[in-house]
């Protein structure tokens, strides 16, 4: 068996060097997760503002529902989503199993809860005064609702991190909705798993590598605009 | 101006992740071929070694969906996949029967071997035949790990079990529900046995402590079959490409290719199609390999 060294040791080689099949999956990676998080977002944090702010029959059920949907095991979603894109199931007439578009619904399906669960409490935060006070000045709904988004932007980043950090590391649904097909639905947590099942410890510690630079690089950006916000108020 | 700071950041935030988006596309489906095959063709590399020269002969393209044997046959029987590539004789020709698919097809076979710790503490080595090792195993009570995933791997181990009239239950018999890699990987941590194919075994052996304990008896012979999923069952299947991939697997390009794909110098699979230019399935020498 190989050390933990000399696997790290190589997959700072391949990284470096390159290795095309790897810079692959990276970008199947983030093209799937970038593609789920922009379909989630709009009515996700809709829903999340009129969770904090509406007054309607059932709020408070659907926000137990979306914390509760938080704890779904995304194996489970993978194998919802299967049954129902199986050719068996009642959408398989779409065809959309072992496809990236597949992966894309089960990512979306696991990120939607956490940017209504989690933005809810980030727009709660906001004060309520806020939107009226926009409203009063003669702000169309859209535009005051950008201006309590502006408010709470640094909570709202911060859901947004942890919804793309959930989805770009999750296994299980895009290993059942995509069937790891290489060059096509191989994305990095699926290779993860391939080549570790096959003992190629220093792929999987490589393409781990490359998650935790895109984790760090996407906490340095919200540091970064917590920062400008922080100086510019 | 609070509007003008927030598409600031909206467009840097765009502008960071747009290179990477894109609306998932879907390929012509026409020319995309679902195979869905065993880990021991796919972790051995010999799929990427042979579809690439069947991708740039006929213009498909292959997507391979590596799962159990079990696992493989059930996408092929909800019409989820156009062809399965499998390694269970029994399961493959029940398949058939129930017009799940449209015909066996032979194309080559390599064997199972007992690996274990190399003190070999249930004195396997000495075994007679498959049978034989297996009750030793058994009878030591030494620790053998089972793959328990209805892969074709699993249903060999069960029936070779049931020749052998034991009924695997105890503390030393483990069910890992892993793939054949995985398992090979916990046997060696816990110095245990398993049945391994060869193939996958070949590809391991240099990263494990483990040794093979017996090998040769024709009981162990593993042949792999190729079979279309039926097109009268599922009529937008595409039977057209899974015909060219049975067609070009078994001709004797793809027999050639397949008899001299080698890992670390071993020869993996042994080709085996009636049309191919070995004639005869036969059962494998065993060490021969």
């Amino acid at each position: 068996m190989e050390s933990l060294n000399s696997a790290t040791f190589d997959a700072i080689r391949l990284l470096a060097t390159g290795d095309s099949e790897l810079w692959g999956i990276i970008g199947i990676s983030f093209r799937v997760s970038t593609t789920a998080i922009l379909i989630s977002i709009p009515p996700s944090l809709l829903l999340a503002f009129m969770l904090a702010n509406g007054r309607f029959p059932g709020r408070r059920l659907l926000i137990s529902v979306f914390s509760t949907l938080l704890s779904l095991p995304a194996v489970v979603v993978g194998l919802t989503l299967y049954l129902v894109l199986s050719r068996q199931g009642p959408l398989g007439d779409l065809r959309l199993l072992f496809t990236q578009s597949a992966m894309v619904l089960g990512q979306v399906a696991l990120c939607v809860p956490i940017l209504v669960a989690m933005g809810h409490s980030a727009f709660q935060a906001a004060d309520r005064r806020a939107w009226e006070t926009a409203r009063t000045l003669g702000a169309s709904p859209l535009r005051a609702l950008l201006t309590v988004m502006h408010e709470v932007r640094f909570g709202l980043f911060a859901v947004l991190l942890a919804a793309y950090g959930r989805i770009i590391a999750e296994v299980g649904a895009s290993m059942m909705l995509g069937g790891n097909i290489l060059n096509y639905t191989r994305n990095i947590p699926t290779a993860i798993a391939l080549e570790t099942s096959k003992g190629e410890f220093s792929q999987g510690i490589a393409l781990g590598i490359v998650l935790l630079l895109l984790a760090f690089g996407l906490n340095g950006l919200l540091h970064y605009f917590q920062g400008k916000g922080r100086f510019a108020t | 101006m609070h509007l003008s700071r927030l598409f600031k950041y909206t467009a840097v935030l765009t502008y960071a992740l747009l290179p990477f988006s894109a609306i998932a596309a879907d390929v012509d489906s026409s020319k995309t071929l679902r195979l869905a095959t065993t880990t021991s063709t796919e972790n051995s590399g010999l799929l990427q070694d042979l579809l690439p020269y069947f991708e740039r002969k006929t213009g498909y393209t292959v997507h391979v969906i590596a799962v159990g044997t079990g696992k493989a046959l059930r996408m092929g029987r909800d019409g989820d996949v156009d062809v399965v590539l499998v390694h269970a004789p029994a399961a493959e020709q029940k398949f058939v029967d129930e017009g799940a698919g449209v015909k066996r097809v032979k194309v080559m076979y390599n064997d199972f071997v007992i690996v274990g710790p190399a003190d070999d503490p249930a004195s396997v080595s000495s075994s007679t035949s498959g049978i034989d090792a297996l009750s030793k195993i058994a009878k030591s009570q030494a620790i053998f790990i089972s793959r328990g995933d209805d892969s074709g791997t699993n249903k060999k181990e069960l029936s070779l079990w049931k020749d052998a009239g034991i009924k695997p239950q105890g503390d030393w018999y483990r069910e890992a529900g892993q793939g054949m890699g995985k398992v090979l990987q916990m046997s060696a941590e816990l110095s245990a046995y398993t049945l391994t194919d060869r193939g996958t075994w070949l590809a391991y052996q240099t990263k494990s402590p483990l040794k093979i304990t017996y090998e040769g008896d024709p009981i162990l012979f593993n042949p792999y079959g190729i079979i279309a999923v039926n097109p009268a069952r599922y009529p937008d299947i595409n039977s057209a490409g899974a015909e060219a991939l049975i067609d070009w697997i078994t001709s004797p390009d793809g027999q050639r290719m397949i008899g001299s794909y080698t890992v670390a110098g071993s020869l993996l699979f042994t080709p085996s199609a009636d049309t191919g230019h070995v004639a005869q399935e036969k059962a494998p020498a065993g060490a021969a390999h």
